[in-house]
């Protein structure tokens, strides 16, 4: 449907009913705008996306490889979450968070931090499970260099931790289908 | 695959059902030390999986529970799973490790290695919103009190997507709105649902158009909202006005007996007289016998049929009862006779 002003699709449609009488209204971006409507209360995290790369500062078009981050632990690119709007793993939170930040808040009508439910295990033991998520990962990049007797002591470290059901102590090695 | 030839929303329409034909909570969970389902290896999606299958889901679940593997599973029991509403389209169509757990009643299923490793699903029948987060919330924390799972102080929950990140929550009903389609009015609904933040789409979620129109609300907004608060934005506000508005506008219709009968004889008409039907035309026709079931203007149409083959036209569920791989004209033959065969 076009707007009811020119030419242009509408993307703003009203229905209303004086004494009555029904009247349409079809209006456009433009228009909507002119009479005071708001368009787009809520913008999905894609376009939010596409919209950065545009206000993206001058600067940055130099040299983009370089300027571009990544999340060390997953390998994701900010270009590639860009891309897809998925994320990599729980780290590109915080290494990402400068850009993300932003984003998550406009999708998310403004708000900034977590309000209810906590899971129970992480209630008291959320530094435990920071603690293991870097001890896993400092053991992964021990063993990809090859610095063995870094890995054991990281393992063993993994192993005093207090048990998990997702610990490389009881998950590694374990692959079964559903 | 164990499945009932019907499923859970069949027997009982559950409350508000004229409007509401299902209420749905959705949770989003992943583990922590592991990378997303996307940047996970082979092995590390079935760890996850494995490590899930030895939470002892059953034990909320119920006895009896299912469990498929996706990767053995065939196309036609991938899409059977789909049309039931207990996997989503991006479960079926994946082609890495991905299971999912559906209990015997099929009203929970816990889908795993979808965008997340864990998406934990409730659907009841009608507007049952606080039942559904009251069980989520039971398996949810039979998860929890085995697996530790990704979550930040700050962020909340921690998702593939960050449209999801805090609560990881999505609260949904599936509407009937026909009244709202034809007086023209479901555009101003639609943008009264984007001011409250709220999603709009078709009947299989995400992608899906509008079939027979209905429509599934959700919300969009999961960071800085409790999940009591956004159930009590459903149950007091969102849910209400919009079953108001419906009514309305069938209240409308009934203003005009003559066209309004006009339709829904027609639609009865055509119903039980083709003799072949495609899956868009019967969710159209069914939608509006529907409507005039629910307004006693159909009154030899009984609302648990018209349920029965909203489920049973579909593709899958067809071929299921035929017992044969049938070409697209077959399909549409064969919907066309079982759909005749129930309203004659």
């Amino acid at each position: 449907m076009r707007c009811q002003h020119c030419d242009k699709p509408a993307v703003v449609h009203e229905v209303l009913i004086k004494n009555g009488k029904r009247t349409e209204v079809h209006l456009c971006e433009t228009h909507a705008a002119e009479a005071g409507v708001p368009v787009t209360l809520h913008q999905p995290i894609n376009q939010l996306l596409s919209q950065l790369v545009n206000v993206s500062p001058a600067g940055a078009k130099a040299s983009p490889a370089k300027a571009q981050p990544t999340c060390s632990t997953c390998g994701l690119t900010f270009a590639q979450f860009r891309n897809s709007g998925i994320l990599g793993c729980p780290d590109c939170y915080d290494i990402f968070e400068q850009n993300l930040g932003p984003l998550i808040e406009k999708a998310h009508a403004g708000a900034v931090s977590h309000t209810g439910k906590v899971p129970q295990r992480a209630g008291g033991n959320l530094d435990l499970q920071l603690l293991r998520q870097r001890l896993v990962r400092e053991l992964d990049e021990a063993v990809a260099a090859e610095q063995y007797e870094r890995a054991a002591r990281l393992r063993d470290r993994l192993l005093t931790l207090p048990e998990s059901g997702c610990s490389p102590a009881t998950g590694i090695g374990e692959i079964e289908g559903a | 695959m164990r499945l009932a030839p019907n499923g859970p929303l069949l027997d009982e329409a559950g409350p508000d059902s004229d409007v509401v034909l299902s209420s749905r909570v959705r949770l989003a969970r992943n583990l922590a030390g592991f990378p997303f389902v996307n940047k996970a290896t082979v092995a590390q999606r079935h760890q996850v999986i494995g490590l899930v299958q030895r939470v002892g889901l059953e034990s909320t679940l119920g006895t009896g529970t299912v469990w498929v593997n996706l990767m053995h599973a065939t196309s036609k029991e991938r899409q059977l799973l789909v049309e039931r509403h207990l996997i989503s389209r991006q479960l079926a169509e994946g082609d890495t490790p991905r299971a999912v757990a559906i209990s015997p009643d099929e009203r929970i299923s816990v889908m795993i290695n979808e965008e997340d490793h864990l998406r934990l699903q409730v659907l009841l029948p009608g507007q049952q919103l606080e039942d559904a987060l009251s069980r989520a919330n039971s398996v949810d924390d039979a998860v929890e009190t085995k697996l530790d799972v990704s979550f930040s102080r700050r962020w909340g929950y921690l998702t593939a997507c960050p449209t999801n990140v805090g609560c990881g929550i999505r609260l949904s009903v599936m509407l009937h709105l026909p009244a709202l389609r034809m007086t023209g009015e479901i555009e101003r609904v639609r943008r009264a649902a984007k001011e409250l933040h709220l999603a709009v789409r078709g009947f299989y979620g995400e992608g899906s158009d509008s079939t027979g129109d209905l429509y599934q609300v959700s919300n969009q907004v999961t960071l800085g909202v409790s999940e009591n608060d956004l159930l009590e934005q459903f149950c007091q506000r969102i849910v209400p006005r919009l079953i108001d508005y419906e009514r309305q506008a069938r209240r409308l219709l009934e203003q005009s007996p003559t066209t309004l009968d006009d339709r829904l004889h027609r639609a009865m008409g055509v119903l039980r007289s083709a003799r072949l039907m495609g899956i868009d035309e019967a969710m159209k026709l069914l939608s509006r016998i529907r409507l005039g079931a629910c307004l006693g203007r159909l009154p030899d149409v009984d609302l648990r049929t018209v349920r029965r083959l909203l489920l049973q036209a579909q593709p899958a569920h067809l071929q299921l009862a035929m017992g044969s791989e049938l070409g697209e004209d077959q399909l549409r033959e064969a919907r066309a006779t079982m759909i005749r065969e129930a309203l004659t």
